[in-house]
Order: structure tokens, then C-alpha cells, then sequence
């Protein structure tokens, strides 16, 4: 335990710069995966042929290994190997290809008779969407997405095999001077972020949907 | 007025749902699309505010042709009502209310304010305002459908099968509640059932429709009841033609007789002496409430008349009501006698089955004369 207190205070300048970058590469492709993933998903959930091209093409993506994505991606954007953006647009197109489906599945297993509801009652199609549609699929859409956001912790880490500069620099650090308190505190680390991002997606849903709280007697 | 102009609505199978249609629906009054599974009533139904488009022919809504008004403009412009109420679940009973004018542009305040008001009319208390539909009846949820549906004071009100998901004590109460609706607000409503009995205790006019989509006969309930047009029509409308009929012919002023009634509370031993025919009616603040055996009640004289000694079988007539009721009210009553009420609910006399037959007699006998004449 000392040692790990020890480590954190020796190298809080390394570690804090890390957490940072952490942080924004958790983040940000996050969001960003959510907010392409929405539209795509809403137009797969419209026609059956959009729904099996998109499907298909968010399937293909999420096959792509990792590494493989890490290492492609800077000939394709032009960036420098060793760049943060890299893995951020990497860990975005893996949150969309998790995402379009659940979300795809969510807006579907809205019940056809409440949609026409909202249509004979005078929703346009996108008031419909905003409305009743979304809501309702919230609860499904957002289990997906702490699913993604636990993913995308752990991918995180992947990044530092090829030398980006976040927490995961603490696994590669541990096995190259063989020490094991790098190792135990990163791992630390990244399971505490995986249940902030697990916890805190719990808590907005919950927020969002009072409606629900409210069916349960 | 809404009126179906030789409208066909085929389907790209082939099915044809509706078969040229022709027919005029009446501003103010109910009229009841009633028919078999698959007659295509629903389709009808759905046709007037363009969920479905028809394949040929017009629809005029007031003269305009529905296919000419923007589909979200037109479905503002008329309250719908589905089975099950259709309510959103993530909407508070007054947001669910306040939807319409909300489309319709009216401020977030005002619609809420108007929809609180609306809670009243429809029979539910304000207190359920900010409740979710999950936490509510089926009944309560239906209710809430139909303030809804009225939100925007639209003149035409289209109901399909809206209450056929609901118990029978809490339909024939939403039932009665919507005439009463009807008799304050005059809409122009279209009502979908394939509950035959629903159709005739709501519509002003009733539309059968048979398999294929078509129009079998249009008339109002008593004309139904008493002239089917084809084999079609009174096999759907069914048994006891006659005896329902009696439900829209007024008894008029029957000959009603009086009853020594005894009050609830009042020793046994009154019964004996008021009694007739073995029977005596119980009253509790001139209310009838039963009838007591007077042959059966034992030695006790001087104990009181409890409710649970009565029988509780007898139907009670209104005074103003019809020639059926009248008739149910003879045949139920253990007595024999039948139970006329005031307006009130207060005891009013008793009537024979003899002589309401006697009545249906003489006014069988009227109408016959008339249609010879």
C-alpha cells in the first residue's frame, strides 16, 4: 500500500498528464460515437435495406483488431504515429459500430401502436422521434452505451503497446523494469474509471426517465 | 360532415379492404362502424385522417378533400382514441393531455392549464395531473385518452374500439360518461366496435360493415333492431331483437301502483302486517333497496330489519325510462311487482309485467296501423 502511495507521489507530474489524456480519450469518442451513432441507427431502424447495409458495415468495423486500427489510422488521417487523436477517432468508430445496433434495436422495440399514436394524433416523423420514440428507447439505447463505455476504458489501455501517452503507460512501464506497482496502480486506475463511467451513465438514465421509476409499484 | 365517396382501399396484395364505399357521416351525432373482424372498419376509420390512403375515391372532410390538407395539419385538427389509449409512457398524465395544443403551438403554461381543466370533464381527479400513465387504470388511462383527444376542441372525434380492453363494469361507466360528453360537447364522432351492444347503446347511427369491406346497412339502432336489411345484418345483430328494441321505445306513464313500503331499521313484526303477496319492499330515506319475505321471518318480531335479510334481485326503472327497462324491472323483482323510481332515485310505484306488456301490446298494435296506413 506504501509502495503504491510512494509511486503516485514520485511521479504525480507523469501520472496527472496521463489521467488527462485518459480522461479525454475515454470521453470524447464516447460521446462522439454516440452522437453518429444516433442518426445512423434511427436510419437503420426506418428501412429494412438501410438497416442491413448500416448493420453489416458497423459489424465489419468491430472486427477490425485494435492494433490493427491503431496503426492504419495515421497513414489514413495523416497524422504522426504517436498521436492521441489516432486512438481517439479509433475508440469513436468502435463506440459507433456497438452502438448503431443497440440503438437500431431500441428504436424498434418501440411498440408500433404507440408510434401511431404520435403520428394520428399530428407528430411529424421527426417530433415523433423526439417526442416518444427517443424516450422511450432511452433505457435500452443507454445500456448499450455503459457497455461501450467499459469497452472503451479497456481499449484505452491497448494504445500504450504502440506509445501513446495516457495511464496504460503504467502496464508497458511495470513489465519493462519489472516492477509490479505500476501495474497494480494502473489497474487500480482503470477499474475505478470503469465504474465512475458505469455509475455515472446509471445515474443520467435514471434522470432522464422518471417515467420509468414511476411504472415500477 | 364527413362523407365517403365510392372509396376503395386495395392493398398491394390484392386484399381489398374496403369496396366502394359510399357513405355520409352526420356532424354532431356518433355514428358506429361496427362489423366482423376484417370488414375493413378500422381501414374506414383510418382513411379520415389519412393514416391510411385510400386507393381510389374521396373523402370530404366539410367539403374539403382530406388528400388536399397536409397529413400533420389534418390530424391536429381531429381527436383520435385507440385501445389501450395510446398514451406515452414518458409523459405525465397532463403532458399527455396537453400534447395537441402543444403541436398546435400553444405555450407549455397554457396547455397545461387547459389540460387541468380538461381532467374535470373527463371524470378524473386533478390529483393523478402529474401521475405517469403506468400508475394508472385501464379506465383511468382511457379517460385520459379521450381529454386528449378533445384537447384541441377538435370537431371530429375518430374512437377505434377504445374500449374493448377494459372490464365491462368500467366500459359500460365509460360508455355512459361519453354520451354525457357527447351531450355537452356535440362532436362529430366516429366509433369503431365489433361489440354490437356497444353500437346500439352509443351510436346515433349505426354502420354495418361486412366482410370484403362493404356497406351493409346504415340506420339508427332501433331501425336495426326491427328492420335488418339482409340475413347479414340480423344474424350480426343477433338474439332478443325484439326485446332490445324496447330499450328505445319510452314506456310512457305507466299505470303504477303504490306499496306499503317498510323502512329499514323497522321491526319485523310491521313486515307481516304490510306485506303482500308474501313480499314487502324495503325502503332506506324513500330509496328502495330490496324486497323482504314476509313468510320466512321468524319469532323475533321486535328485532329490526337488517339489509342482509333482503333479496336484491329486482332491476329498478326509471320513471322516464324505456318500455325494456320497465319489463326487466316486472320480470326481475322476486314480488313480482317491478320498481318505478323518480329522477331522484326515490321510490315511485310498482308495475306489473302484464300490464308493460299490455303497453308493448297496444303500441305494436299503433305501429302496425301506422304502417298500413
Amino acid at each position: 500500500m506504501t509502495a503504491l502511495w510512494d509511486y503516485l507521489r514520485d511521479n504525480h507530474a507523469e501520472i496527472q498528464s496521463w489521467a488527462v489524456t485518459t480522461l479525454w480519450l475515454s470521453l470524447l469518442p464516447l460521446l462522439a460515437g454516440l452522437a453518429l451513432a444516433l442518426p445512423a441507427g434511427w436510419l437503420a431502424a426506418r428501412h429494412a435495406w438501410t438497416r442491413d447495409t448500416l448493420l453489416a458495415l458497423s459489424g465489419a468495423l468491430y472486427t477490425i483488431p485494435s492494433l490493427v486500427l491503431f496503426l492504419v489510422l495515421p497513414e489514413l488521417l495523416g497524422t504522426r504515429i504517436l498521436s492521441a487523436v489516432n486512438v481517439g477517432v479509433a475508440l469513436t468508430i468502435y463506440v459507433f459500430a456497438l452502438l448503431v445496433r443497440t440503438i437500431t434495436d431500441a428504436l424498434t422495440a418501440v411498440p408500433s401502436e404507440l408510434l401511431a399514436a404520435a403520428t394520428a394524433i399530428g407528430h411529424s416523423n421527426l417530433q415523433r422521434l423526439w417526442a416518444v420514440q427517443l424516450p422511450v428507447a432511452t433505457p435500452v439505447i443507454a445500456a448499450g452505451l455503459r457497455v461501450a463505455a467499459v469497452s472503451n476504458v479497456s481499449l484505452i489501455s491497448v494504445a500504450s503497446i504502440i506509445g501513446v501517452s495516457q495511464l496504460g503507460q503504467l502496464f508497458t512501464l511495470g513489465e519493462s523494469t519489472e516492477t509490479l506497482t505500476p501495474i497494480v496502480l494502473g489497474l487500480i486506475f482503470f477499474v475505478v474509471l470503469a465504474f465512475l463511467y458505469d455509475g455515472a451513465i446509471l445515474a443520467l438514465t435514471r434522470v432522464l426517465t422518471p417515467w420509468r421509476k414511476a411504472a415500477r409499484p | 360532415m364527413i362523407r365517403f365517396n365510392s372509396v376503395t382501399k386495395r392493398y398491394a396484395d390484392g386484399g381489398v379492404a374496403v369496396d366502394s364505399l359510399d357513405l355520409v357521416i352526420d356532424s354532431g351525432e356518433i355514428t358506429v362502424l361496427v362489423g366482423p373482424s376484417g370488414c375493413g372498419k378500422t381501414t374506414t376509420l383510418r382513411m379520415i385522417n389519412r393514416m391510411v390512403e385510400p386507393t381510389s375515391g374521396h373523402i370530404l372532410l366539410d367539403g374539403r378533400d382530406v388528400t388536399q390538407i397536409k397529413p400533420t395539419e389534418l390530424r391536429r385538427g381531429i381527436g383520435y382514441v385507440i385501445q389501450q389509449a395510446g398514451l406515452f409512457p414518458n409523459y405525465t398524465v397532463l403532458d399527455n393531455i396537453a400534447t395537441v395544443p402543444r403541436l398546435l403551438g400553444k405555450t407549455r403554461r397554457a396547455a397545461r392549464r387547459q389540460a387541468l381543466e380538461l381532467l374535470g370533464k373527463v371524470g378524473l381527479d386533478p390529483a393523478l395531473a402529474g401521475r405517469y400513465p403506468a400508475q394508472l387504470s385501464g379506465g383511468q388511462q382511457q379517460r385520459v385518452g379521450v381529454a386528449r383527444a378533445i384537447a384541441a376542441d377538435p370537431p371530429v372525434l375518430l374512437m377505434d374500439e377504445p374500449f374493448s380492453a377494459v372490464d365491462p363494469v368500467v366500459r359500460q361507466q365509460l360508455q355512459r360518461d361519453l354520451l354525457q360528453l357527447q351531450a355537452d360537447l356535440h362532436k362529430t364522432i366516429v366509433f369503431v366496435t365489433h361489440d354490437i351492444d356497444e353500437a346500439i347503446t352509443l351510436g346515433d347511427r349505426i354502420a354495418v360493415m361486412r366482410n370484403g369491406g362493404r356497406l351493409a346497412q346504415l340506420a339508427a339502432p332501433a331501425e336495426l333492431l326491427s328492420r335488418p336489411a339482409d340475413t347479414f345484418v340480423a344474424g350480426f345483430v343477433g338474439r332478443d331483437r325484439g326485446y332490445r328494441a324496447l330499450g328505445f321505445a319510452s314506456a310512457g306513464h305507466l299505470p303504477l301502483h303504490d306499496e306499503a313500503v317498510l323502512r329499514i331499521g323497522e321491526p319485523r313484526g310491521a313486515a307481516r302486517d304490510r306485506g303482500q303477496d308474501g313480499w314487502v319492499l324495503v325502503v332506506q330515506d324513500a330509496l328502495p333497496l330490496g324486497w323482504l319475505r314476509t313468510t320466512a321471518l321468524d319469532d323475533a318480531a321486535d328485532d329490526p330489519v337488517t339489509p342482509e335479510m333482503l333479496n336484491l334481485g329486482g332491476t329498478l326503472a326509471d320513471e322516464s325510462g324505456t318500455l325494456r327497462e320497465a319489463l326487466d324491472a316486472a320480470l326481475s323483482a322476486p314480488s313480482g311487482r317491478g320498481v318505478v323510481v323518480h329522477e331522484d332515485g326515490t321510490f315511485a310505484g310498482t308495475v306489473t309485467a302484464s300490464e308493460v306488456l299490455a303497453r308493448i301490446e297496444s303500441r305494436a298494435a299503433h305501429l302496425r296501423e301506422q304502417a298500413t296506413r
